[in-house]
This record gives C-alpha cells, sequence and structure tokens, in this order.
C-alpha cells in the first residue's frame, strides 16, 4: 500500500500574525514557517502504517512556493521515503491546490491520501474534501483515529456532537485531527539522511490546471481590539463586578 | 436566481444552528430555498417550513440519507444547484464536511466560515485564527458558501407556511459506510449557544478536578468548555473544545480558568461579551482579553467563587 501525504507550510503556529500595513495581507518576510500543525499527524500516521507493515510507501507533497521545499524535506525526515514539490506562486486557493494534488494522485496511484484538517494561516478546512470529490473517493474527515481492515478504514471522526465512526473502502482521503497521534521529532541523524532523499520539483503550470484566484481578496485588517480589561485582587471583587458592573451574573 | 439553505437536523428537528444560517442567506438574496435531506424527516421539514424566511422547502428522503453521510448529500445539492446562485451551510462539522465536496463538482471555489455579508458576492471571514479579518469577492458564478453560526441571530422560528416540495434522492454511494455515532448527552445548554461558557484548561491538572468545573456551571446553568490541551490530557470529552479548530462561542460570560489561552484557543472565545480569567500566572495571556482578571490559584479562589455565587440570590436558571 502507498499512502500519499499532502504537507503544507505556513507561518509558525506561535507567531503572533501581523496585518499589513497597506492591508494588502500578513506580513510573511522574516517571520518563522513550519509545517500545518495537523500535517504533522497525517505524516506520523503514515509513517506508523510503514512501520507496521501495512504500507510499503509513504509520498510526501507539497504545493507552493520554491521555499515549500523545507516543508518536504520536514516529512522525509521524520519517515517520508520521498518528496513531490509542485511549485507555484500567489495565492492558491485550495480548488486549485485540490485539482494539482488530484493530477498527482493520478500519476502516483496511491492507495491513501491523507492530509491535515484544516490549514492554520487561511483556516478554509477544504482541501481534503475537494480533493476527494475530485476523484469521487469516499472521504473520512476530522479523523482521531484509523484502523487498517484489509481493504478498508475504519475511522473515528470528531464531530460536533462527540465522535463519528465511518468505515470507508480503499482508495480514500482521510483528513487529520491533531488528537490522531503525537507527532515525532526528527532525530538529527534522519535529518542528515533525510537530505538524500528525493524531491522531484514539479511547475504547477506544466500540470494543465487553472491555478488563477477566484477570489479576490479586498483588504485584509485587524480584527477588533478588546479594550483592556483590569485586575481585580480578591474573588469577591470579581463577583461584586460581575454582577454590578457586567451584569452578567 | 436565488438562495439554497442546506438545512441540519436530526431527521426529527432541526438543528438550532440551521437559524443562524438561514438569516445569513437571506442576506444574500432573500429568495431563500431551502433543503433538507434525511430518512423520514417530515417533521423537521415541517419546522423548516415555518421559518417566515424560508419561501420553498425541499425535502429528499432516502434510507442512505439516515446518517448525514457527506458523500451521499453532494449529488443531491449539485444537481439542484442548477437553479441556484449560492449554496449556504453552517459553518460547523456537518456543513465543513460537505461543503466543499459540493463546491469541487461546482468547480466552485468555496467561502468559508464567513462572519458578515457585505453584499451577495462580498464577505468578511476570519483568517488566522481570528487573528486577521479578510473581504473577499467570489467571482464563480456560483457561490458556496458556509457561515459561523455564533455570528449571525437565529431567524423567527414560526409564522411561515413555506410549500413542501419533494425532490428525488440520488444513488447511494457505496464505498462509505456510516458505523456509529457516540453523541454526549447532557442537560446543559449547548456549547454553542450557551449564554454563559465555563472552561477549564490544563491548570485543572486532572479530569477529577473538572468538578471544580462543573460546579461553577451547574451554579450559573452554563456549558463547559476546555482547552486543547484539557482535551488532549484527557480531562473531558472532544467536544468540548472551544478554539481554532474546535467551537467558537460568543456566550454573554465567559470564565476561563487555568487557561493559559494561546493564540488558538483565544480564536474560539474572544468575541465574548464578557471574559473572566482565573489563572496563577500573571503573565498568562488570557488576561490580555479578559474584562476581568484574578491572578489566583485556582484550587483556592473557584471554591471560594462557588461559595460567593451561592451567596447570590439573582442565579438565573
Amino acid at each position: 500500500m502507498k499512502i500519499l501525504v499532502a504537507v503544507k507550510r505556513v507561518i509558525d503556529y506561535n507567531v503572533q500574525v501581523r496585518v499589513k500595513e497597506d492591508n494588502t495581507g500578513v506580513v510573511t518576510e522574516n517571520v518563522k514557517m513550519s509545517t500545518n500543525p495537523p500535517d504533522d499527524n497525517a505524516i506520523e500516521e503514515a509513517v506508523k502504517i510503514k512501520e507496521s507493515g501495512k504500507a510499503t510507501e509513504v509520498v510526501a507533497v507539497s504545493v507552493g512556493e520554491e521555499k515549500a521545499q523545507e516543508t518536504v524535506r520536514k516529512a522525509l525526515a521524520v519517515g517520508a521515503d520521498r518528496g513531490i514539490l509542485i511549485k507555484a506562486d500567489g495565492i492558491l486557493e485550495p480548488l486549485a491546490v485540490s485539482k494539482l494534488l488530484q493530477k498527482i494522485v493520478e500519476k502516483e496511484k496511491p492507495d491513501l491520501v491523507f492530509m491535515g484538517k484544516q490549514a492554520i494561516d487561511d483556516d478554509c478546512n477544504q482541501t481534503g474534501q475537494m480533493l476527494s470529490s475530485l476523484l469521487n473517493w469516499p472521504q473520512a474527515t476530522f479523523a482521531s483515529k484509523i484502523e487498517i481492515k484489509d481493504k478498508k478504514l475504519e475511522v473515528t471522526r470528531e464531530i460536533d456532537e462527540g465522535l463519528e465512526t465511518i468505515e470507508i473502502n480503499i482508495p480514500a482521503i482521510v483528513t487529520c485531527d491533531l488528537r490522531l497521534n503525537e507527532p515525532r521529532y526528527a532525530s538529527l541523524p534522519n535529518i542528515m539522511k533525510a537530505k538524500k532523499k528525493p524531491i522531484e520539483q514539479i511547475n504547477a503550470s506544466d500540470l494543465g490546471v487553472d491555478t488563477s484566484p477566484r477570489i479576490e481578496q479586498i483588504k485584509v485588517e485587524e480584527p477588533p481590539k478588546r479594550k483592556a480589561g483590569i485586575k481585580v485582587k480578591s474573588v469577591a471583587e470579581l463577583v461584586q463586578k460581575l454582577k454590578n458592573e457586567a451584569k452578567v451574573i | 436566481m436565488s438562495v439554497l439553505l442546506v438545512a441540519e437536523h436530526n431527521n426529527k428537528e432541526l438543528k438550532p444552528f440551521t437559524l443562524n444560517a438561514v438569516t445569513a442567506a437571506s442576506q444574500m438574496d432573500t429568495d431563500l430555498h431551502a433543503v433538507i435531506i434525511g430518512n423520514n424527516c417530515g417533521d423537521a421539514a415541517k419546522k423548516l417550513s415555518e421559518l417566515p424566511l424560508v419561501k420553498k422547502v425541499i425535502q429528499v428522503e432516502a434510507a442512505h440519507y439516515e446518517n448525514f453521510v457527506a458523500e451521499n448529500f453532494a449529488p443531491v445539492i449539485v444537481k439542484l444547484a442548477e437553479n441556484y446562485s449560492h449554496v449556504v451551510c453552517s459553518a460547523n462539522t456537518f456543513g465543513k464536511n460537505l461543503m466543499p465536496r459540493i463546491a469541487a463538482s461546482l468547480d466552485t471555489s468555496q467561502v468559508s466560515d464567513i462572519i458578515k455579508v457585505i453584499s451577495a458576492d462580498t464577505f468578511l471571514r476570519p483568517i488566522y485564527a481570528g487573528n486577521a479579518f479578510a473581504t473577499v469577492k467570489s467571482k464563480d458564478p456560483k457561490k458556496c458558501i458556509t457561515i459561523r453560526p455564533t455570528s449571525f441571530d437565529p431567524c423567527e422560528s414560526s409564522g411561515g407556511s413555506a410549500p413542501i416540495e419533494k425532490a428525488e434522492p440520488s444513488e447511494e454511494f457505496n464505498n462509505t459506510k456510516f458505523v456509529k455515532r457516540e453523541e454526549i448527552k447532557s442537560d446543559r445548554p449547548e456549547l454553542g449557544t450557551a449564554r454563559v461558557v465555563v472552561s477549564g484548561g490544563r491548570g485543572m491538572q486532572s479530569g477529577d478536578n473538572f468538578k471544580l468545573i462543573t460546579s461553577v456551571a451547574d451554579k450559573l446553568n452554563a456549558a463547559i468548555g476546555a482547552s486543547r490541551a484539557a482535551v488532549d490530557a484527557g480531562y473531558i470529552s472532544n467536544d468540548h473544545q472551544v478554539g481554532q479548530t474546535g467551537k467558537v462561542v460568543v456566550p454573554d460570560l465567559y470564565i476561563a480558568i487555568g487557561i493559559s489561552g494561546a493564540i488558538q484557543h483565544l480564536a474560539g472565545m474572544k468575541e465574548s461579551k464578557v471574559i473572566v480569567a482565573i489563572n496563577k500566572d500573571g503573565e498568562a495571556p488570557i488576561f490580555s482579553v479578559a474584562d476581568y482578571g484574578l491572578e489566583a490559584d485556582l484550587f483556592e479562589a473557584v471554591p471560594q467563587f462557588i461559595e460567593e455565587l451561592n451567596k447570590l440570590n439573582t442565579i438565573q436558571k
């Protein structure tokens, strides 16, 4: 079994994002970038499945600018066998990314495609479902547990009401929740080894997909700021403020 | 052209956020139709027809719609979408799972999780965990939109009498099978709609200590929330998680206890009207959004808080 894992390079989750003064976007220059956190869970799960003997190859793919190669390289350092970078500049909407991934799926013919359930930059939560739609494959979104049963997967999904379990036939798409597993850190020897693993580079324009944006970003602004609050000295003062000032209890 | 709203329901009743989605959809175009897909969902369809903003209800029934599998729902909506300019749904786990499947089939770039309708094609949506707001204009001829339910008021729920039309179901998608759903039942208000939310974080130190949160919630008739750290640590189940990848809540009063206030958590609660933080670390980022901060050991402060609440006679029940 072969598993394709899609990873995205995003602003690190610990960075306090700042809006550009000209309101065209957020500041990305000299900002720490990392793998989208749930994509780390997706890689981890694929590598674990390979380690258990149920998969033979894990391929990491990313779509983005040249530097997204670092994100692919990190996936290789935690156990992916080889990488693919689809080079594309500018804003890529999930629809365009899913169409590019569709081309890679057609070429690589994986049995499973894993990715994070949501990217923490645009917060769209679309790519996995869109890819699944384009391929007419089953989708298991927000997965917090995956069990492989022959040609099927049993997946536990995190839903608003609690948990849901579905069974899907392979080939399938799984989008991973942060609770799926605990991603490992890359060891130094594995980082060195990853440097020798191949990364194939493909230009998005060579895949015959129109990636031009369908959504015009008119402006990006700071959200309204909360006015500064106060520190209370005691529980009694807190309760008094909530009752008499805020009038919420 | 008109707007097609996808109703969320449990075959008997509408899910409360369907009313918020109706409000949002009606701001895109007042010619608003709603589709309800399910199995023996006549009662819920009738309730949908009673919403005054809904001009027509389309009911689609089949056994394979019983459990809301997106692979079964999407083809029905894609077919109906021929007659509409917008398809709209709530951005909760139901809509997040379903809408992109529809959008890709329609070759539409979806606009997710909008918090404001500026015009029929222009919307406001948070990005980067709510640290920036983007104004976006969809250029696709058909628009697929998910709305953040807590950013829109629920619509009027009675007085309407829209006609209910039946539409043909589509074939079953055989590669996905529903197995089971484990819903956590509770007598408390729902987290998404509660007037008061009391949340615990890693500072609670154990699942057992969450009893303190429960006691405060009992006093205030509140829903119980949690940070991701608390859910990851197994103190409480995932359906309580508030944050960027959990639920977004906008209660009148949000009480954060033992929560440091990571960016990802703030994304789920910082629009609350009044925020209280109880934390022993005076530097914790939660204090930067709190209206009232109490720097204290929660294991001393929370029992005192419960005692003070006991002294008040005005607690809403």
